[in-house]
This record gives structure tokens, sequence and C-alpha cells, in this order.
């Protein structure tokens, strides 16, 4: 009851966003009803958590193809992630109250947002492939319909483009890979596959394209291309979900394919996926630093991420096929926390920036700077949200790369000397990234919202409505909340993965409930409890010490000028400048950055400007190989659309002959 | 009826003779004659259908041997003799594919339906299974001449040839309704027509039929 009724009032709520025409407080009415519907999904999906496996609520419905029912389960796994996506869906709707004003073209958005929400809800309880499928692509395209709402500018329809044959190319793998599942009888319901046998070449397929089409949503390298440039370019309560949430629907199918569905993956995929993660990460934050749009900096960021929870996925399969279910827990549930951890501060972090562009109309780093002092709550929950990203304790980033980092030292046990030598340098790529995170967080944290501002409209930032200040602060307290109380969330990861692995672990067995140990409470034990307790305390403390018993004198100076006497802006630290050490050690090398100076001609008044250049190896490696290969073939299929009437004839003989051949040749084997 | 011996026989041989009229209209040099050629197979198809409407009682199948006798075997070659005399078309067949090489391409299909029907057809009465063997060949020869003549009329002769084994399909099996073969008759007449008017109007504005001129118009070749 509390799942179908929101689900049935997101679609009614989607009919209700086109008649809404121009005035506002109907748009207003419909993100307060999609907030209502998602807190009832979020509260259906938080009973079922705790449940015992295989008890969860199924029903099936006589929709779709007339031969076929349409199966949902709402099962452990499928509830923890609508918990999840829920968190967050909510958030943007309430965020969207306040924001939908700021919109440029509203009546493009409204429509398609409550849409958006059902599809990804969808796709959590399908429990076929038929349903799965349908929900994925409406989620799909209900959500490339809002990277499309601004579709004046070049940019945002180049996105939506490669968007959506990003989409259909995941979709077309994961319908394959259903094939492949649903083995010759066409068995589509998953209870059907989970009881089904899988051929070793079917088996090896259906991981590489369940990697392939899970993995294209989900942003991993090198699949991951055209999710910087359509998260940013969708409105920023959108850009949040698809980054923090349409991502871990995409996590979802790759989880509920790999470690439900097929059941039986070999180690050497769970090296590949661990490799495939480490290379994600690292790379997604390398470009992540070197962005200067706000919005496409996290995008990046997503996609760094995504290769941190994957590290965690690859390594429990590799875990749960050498046989150590407790460590293949551990992992799956580090995995899971990276999970519910970004879905939030990467929710937090978008909204944000929207409430930046609400504010000033600027994403542009080099144009922005000084906001914490005209917003002292937007500025306060991103810190939180930024320093939660960079895995700073006591909140939640930490604790889940803590325990991705734990369940990585215990990698060599495994008997195969390709993860005893590959798990340490998996490792090395994790702490990379993880630093490599703190630093672009740094920069954009202190180049967004320190200094001083670097353009007029950054000066001028202008009061944005309470709904959004409420929003994010709500999700920076969630941000200490699920840090600080990390026990109490393992062991609702635990229960979740106990179907998927087998057993059900206690991460907190040595010490008792505030301390997190999961291997032994000598090899590493930590508590956010404890940590948040002490620093609260040492916080009084100070503040009574320094308050009760330092100088109440006010003193007066002059801040701190670095030399320069001119009290211009352009002389700060700027987001370029900040990143330059880190674009010259890694960027000439792998991204084949060249800085050139051009100078002005003598005589000339002009500036000097200094020029950099990157370019994306990805982009050039793989897609451009593709397209050169799509073309190439177009121009050969060109040539028959001016053939002859009688060679079409021929054509069609041909291929008659050929079918004939087929059969009669089958036949007399 | 009792199904003896001799109806199978007569059925068989009756269906070879339409399939023979197929190889012959590869086989023909002269427009005439494959007008000719294939007014014999119209005539060997209604003689089919009247044999099967004799041993398989059905009396609307005389119908369709009506049809067949009348519209194929009268009225469309003489319409089309009509035309080639009309539009003073080229009286010498063209081909794409020398005539030894296609009659070799005909035996290799006759072969390849024989393979494939037999077997498919395994349960089905041995009277059905041979026609069926035999129709799909003259389809098959049908489309070959389609892509191996250059001539428009050769190419409308050959899709009617290929109707002729349609026709001879449907005869065979028991139980296949009149309405079908009705409808065949009348589409072809109709594609008669059709075909008809195109030469009219393709003959008045390019003055030949030759298909590869027509290309030439299209800008295909240079």
């Amino acid at each position: 009851m509390l799942i179908a009724a929101p689900m049935s009032s997101l679609l009614a709520l989607a009919v209700l966003g086109v008649l809404a025409g121009g005035e506002m407080w109907r748009h207003r009415l419909i993100y307060v009803c999609c907030a209502i519907a998602s807190l009832a999904l979020l509260v259906g999906g938080a009973r079922h958590l705790g449940q015992s496996p295989g008890t969860g609520p199924a029903f099936i419905l006589p929709i779709g193809l007339p031969w076929m029912e349409a199966h949902f389960r709402l099962d452990n796994l499928s509830a923890l992630f609508m918990v999840v996506v829920n968190i967050a869906t909510c958030a943007a709707s309430v965020f969207g109250i306040g924001y939908c004003s700021h919109l440029p073209e509203p009546r493009r958005v409204t429509p398609f947002f409550p849409l958006f929400l059902f599809g990804m809800n969808a796709v959590l309880i399908a429990d076929d492939a038929f349903m799965f499928l349908v929900s994925w692509e409406f989620m799909s395209l209900s959500s490339w319909l809002l990277v499309l709402a601004d579709h004046r500018t070049a940019e945002n329809r180049d996105a939506a483009l490669v968007y959506l044959i990003m989409a259909t190319f995941g979709t077309f793998c994961l319908l394959t890979c259903f094939g492949l599942l649903a083995g010759p009888e066409g068995a589509y319901s998953f209870a059907a596959m989970r009881d089904a046998k899988l051929e070793p070449v079917a088996g090896f397929l259906v991981v590489a394209l369940a990697l392939m089409g899970a993995g294209s949503k989900a942003g991993l390298v090198p699949l991951h291309a055209w999710l910087p440039l359509a998260h940013p370019a969708a409105p920023s309560h959108v850009s949040a979900l698809m980054s923090g949430v349409m991502t871990k629907v995409a996590l979802y199918g790759l989880i509920r394919i790999l470690f439900d569905l097929h059941g039986h993956v070999p180690w050497g995929w769970g090296a590949a996926i661990m490799v495939i993660g480490g290379i994600t990460a690292v790379l997604g934050v390398l470009y992540a630093i070197l962005q200067d749009d706000l919005k496409k900096l996290l995008a990046y960021s997503t996609v760094e991420n995504i290769g941190v929870v994957v590290i965690g996925l690859g390594l429990a399969i590799a875990f749960k096929d050498g046989g150590e279910k407790t460590l293949a827990a551990l992992a799956l549930v580090a995995g899971l926390y990276h999970i519910v951890n970004h879905s939030i501060f990467k929710t937090l972090l978008f909204l944000s920036a929207g409430a930046v562009i609400t504010a000033t109309g600027e994403r542009d780093l080099g144009r922005l700077g000084g906001l914490l002092k005209r917003m002292p709550w937007t500025g306060a929950a991103t810190l939180v949200g930024a320093a939660a990203i960079s895995a700073l304790p006591p909140l939640n980033g930490f604790v889940s790369e803590w325990l991705i980092f734990q369940s990585l030292f215990k990698g060599p046990s495994l008997p195969h000397w390709a993860m005893k030598f590959g798990v340490p340098v998996v490792g090395a790529m994790l702490a990379l990234a993880a630093a490599l995170a703190a630093t672009c967080f740094v920069r954009a944290y202190g180049i967004a919202f320190l200094g001083r501002p670097r353009s007029p409209e950054a000066a001028q930032a202008h009061a944005i409505p309470g709904t959004m200040r409420w929003t994010m602060a709500v999700l920076a307290a969630l941000c200490v909340v699920l840090g600080a109380v990390p026990v109490t969330l393992t062991e609702a990861l635990s229960a979740v993965v106990q179907p998927l692995t087998g057993i059900n672990i206690a991460v907190s067995a040595d010490l008792g409930w505030p301390w997190l140990s999961p291997v032994s409470s000598t090899r590493g034990s930590y508590s956010g409890t404890v940590l948040v307790l002490t620093g609260a305390a040492l916080f009084v403390i100070s503040i009574v010490l320094v308050h009760g018993f330092g100088t109440t004198r006010t003193r007066r100076a002059d801040a701190w000028d670095c030399g320069h006497r001119e009290n211009i802006p352009e002389t700060q630290y700027t987001g370029q400048s900040f990143a330059q050490p880190l674009r010259r050690v890694f960027g000439s090398s792998l991204f084949g950055a060249r800085e050139t100076v051009d100078m002005p001609e003598p005589g000339d008044l002009g500036p000097a400007r200094l020029v950099v250049r990157l370019i994306d190896p990805v982009w050039i490696i793989f897609y451009q190989s593709v397209i050169r290969v799509v073309g190439f073939l177009a121009d050969r299929v060109n040539r028959m659309q001016f053939l002859t009437v009688r060679r079409y004839l021929l054509m069609m003989f041909a291929t008659l002959v050929f079918m004939l051949l087929v059969v009669a040749v089958r036949q007399t084997q | 009826m009792v199904l003896t011996q001799l109806s199978y026989d007569m059925a068989h041989l009756i269906g070879a003779g339409v399939l023979m009229a197929g190889f012959q209209l590869l086989y023909q040099r002269r427009l005439f004659a494959v007008l000719n050629t294939f007014a014999f197979q119209a005539l060997a198809l209604a003689a089919a259908a009247a044999w099967q409407a004799h041993i398989q009682n059905a009396p609307h199948l005389y119908v369709t041997a009506g049809i067949a006798l009348v519209f194929k075997a009268m009225i469309v070659p003489f319409a089309l003799h009509w035309l080639v005399e009309r539009l003073g078309i080229h009286k010498t067949v063209e081909t794409a594919m020398s005539i030894g090489w296609t009659m070799i391409a005909g035996v290799a299909l006759v072969a390849l339906s024989i393979l494939l029907v037999l077997p498919v057809t395994a349960n089905a009465a041995a009277l059905t299974r041979e026609s069926l063997a035999m129709a799909m060949s003259v389809v098959l020869l049908g489309l070959l001449m389609m892509i191996t003549r250059h001539n428009a009329v050769t190419q409308v002769v050959g899709f009617m040839a290929l109707e002729n084994g349609l026709i001879l399909a449907a005869v065979s099996a028991k139980g296949m309704p009149l309405v079908v073969e009705i409808s065949v008759a009348f589409s072809v007449l109709v594609a008669m027509t059709l075909f008809g008017i195109f030469f009219f109007r393709i003959r008045e504005r390019f003055e030949t039929l030759d298909l590869n001129d027509l290309e030439t118009y299209r800008g295909d070749r240079q």
C-alpha cells in the first residue's frame, strides 16, 4: 500500500504537471506532492528493510504484454535502495519547491520530474526482466527529457544526444544480458533466473554485458563520457538525482545481476571489476580537479565515487568465489555503505550548486568567490558535504572508505597471485583517489565560498528560498549522523547482504556497539560515535576556555594581503592556478595537457594569456575509433541505397535462398 | 474418390509439367516464345487444379482451374502479346546471366526445395509433399527469372510464374479455401493492369523498356 499508492500518484502528478501551465503555485504544489510521495516510498522501503530474507511483499499485475504478467517484489536489497533513492528524491522535491521558479522554463521540467522518480522506483521493485527493462528505459528517457529541459544551448542538445546514444547502448547490453539469463525457454522472471544454471560462456557474457549495460549508466570508465556532459545540463535538483541516485540505481542493477541472478561470478571477473573501479576512481577525480564548471566538477566526482563503490563490489565477488564469505560480506557492506553516503552528499553538493546558481547565476569557479559571507547556510552545508566526500572523519564518507580499505587489506589472503599483487595496486589507486578528492573539494569550496568575489554577480549574491536552505541543512545533518552511528548502519546493511553472500556478519563483533572492528580489534577499529562525542566535548571545553578566560577586547587589523598592495580579487588563487601543480604532474602525460603563453605584440596593450589545452584520452581512444568505424560502415552501406531494382530483387532472393539453405542444413543434422 | 496410385502419378505428372514450363521460361530467347511458354504453364496449372478438384472431390477447385485458364492462360498472354506488338518492343530476351548458368542455378534451386520440403512435411500426405516441393521450385524459378532478365516484360512474366507456383501450392493442400485463390488471381490481374499502364508511361517518357536505361536515367550509372 505504501508503495503502490505513491507510485500511481507519481504518474498522476506527471499528467498534472503537463496541465500546470504558467502558474507558479501549481508547479510548487506538484513538487510538494512529489516530496510527499517520496516520503511515503521512503517509509515503505524502510519498513521492509529489516525483514528476514525471502519474505518481502511480492505482487503480480496483469499489465504489459498480453501473455506476460508484471512481477514486483520488495526484498531487502530493493528496500535499501528504495530508502537511498527516496531520501534524495524527497530532498530534491523539497528543493524544487523553491527552485522551480528560478528555472528558465519550469514547464519543461515539472511534468517529467515525477516520471523520473517513478522510473527509478519501478526499476527497484521490478521482479522480472521485462519490467526491469521497461522501467530502466522509462528512467533513461524521462531523465533524457530533463537533460533537454534547457534545450536552447547547443551544448545541452549535444549532451542530450550523447546521453541518448549511451542510454540506448546500455539498455541494449542489458537486454542481451537478460536474454542470456532467461535462457532458451525465455524464463524472464527473476525467480526463474536465480534457479537456472548458466553455461560458462553464457555466464562470462552475462557479466560482461551487465558491466557494460549498468556500467554505462553508472559511469564506469571508459563508458563515462556522457555523464559529465548530461548531468550538469539538467536543472540542478535533477542533476542531484541523476548523479546522486540514478547512478545508484545502475549499481543496483549491477548488484542484482552479479550477486543475485548470476550467483557464481568467477574471481577473475572480481579482479577485473576491481581494477576497472580503481581506474575509474583515479581518472574521475583527476578530471574533476581540472574542471572549472562547478556542476561538471561534481559530475566527474560522481565518476570517482562510483569507482570506489565498484572496487568494493569487485572485491566482494573475488572473496565470494574464493569461499571467504565473511570478507565478501564485509566488502559488499562497505560498497553499500558508500552508495548510501554518496547518494546523500552528492545530492547535497549538487543542490548547493543549484543554490549558488540561483543566487549568482554563475557556475564557473573563476567567477565565484566569497560566497560564505553572503550565503552562510549554503556555505556551512556545502562545507559538511565537501568534508564528507573528502572522507574526513567523523563524517560518513570516512567510514565507508575506511571499510573498503579494511577489506582491501585482507585481499592478499586470497589464494590467487593476481589478487595478491593486484589488491595493493588497487589500494594505492584508492588512496590516491581519496587524497585527490580532498584536493578537489578544497579547491572547489575554497574558490567558490572563500576569498573575495571574482565577479559582480558573486558579490551581489542574493538570498535563496528557505525550502532550499532547509533541504541542504537536513542533508548535511544526515552526513554527520551516518558518520556518527556507523555500527547501526552496518548492522542494517549486513542484513541486506546476507542473502547475497550467504552470511550475516557482525562488523562490530569484537568490541561491541559503538566500535567498528571489521577484521579484528587489533587490526583496526573505529567509532564515529566516540569521535563525535569527543570532538563535541573538546569544542565545548575550548569555547568555555576561550570565552571564560581569554581576553574580550576586540582588536582590528588589516587582512594579510600576501605582499600585494593592490586590492583586487584577481590576485587571489584561482581554480586554474590551484590545479596547476596536479595538472602538470598528471595532466601532461594522461591528458596531454599543454600550456602556452600567448604574449601580446609589442605595443599591444592587451594582457598576456596562459592557454591550457587538454585532450581526453578516453574520448580519442574509444569513442573516436567507434565513430570512425561507424562512419566507414555507413559509407559502405550507403551504396545499398542506390542499387537497381534487379539488384534489390537479387538481394531478397539471395537472402531467401540462404535462409532456406540454413533450414535444409539444420534438418539433415 | 479413392486416392489411387494413378491419381498420384497424374498429379505429379501435371505438377512436373508446370515445373518444366518454369524451366522453359528460363530457356527462351524470344519474347513471344516466353509468352507462349507462360500460357502453356498456366494451362498446365489449370489442368493441375482441375485434376486436384477431381481427386479431392472438391468442386470449388474447378473454379480455380477456370480462373487459371481464362485469366492466366488467355487474357494475360494475349494482353502482353498485344502490348509487345503495340509498343514495338525489341523481341529478344536480354539476359543478365548466361542461359546455361541460369539453368544450372534453376536445377540447384529445385534440389534445394526438394531437400527442404520433403523432411519438413514428413507427416503430411504424400500427395501434398511432392506437390509442395514442385510448387516451391516453381516459385523460386519465377524469382530467378525476375532477377536474371533485363526486360520489364520478362520480369512481369517471372512475377506471374511465381504466382503460378503459389496457386499450385494452394491447390495441392487440402482444404485451402477458394477465397485465397480468387484473391490471388485478382491481385495478379491488378498487377498486370498496373504493369501495362506503367509500360505505357515508361515507354512514353524514356522510349525504352530496358531497365538498364531507366537506371541510367535515375542517375545510378554515369
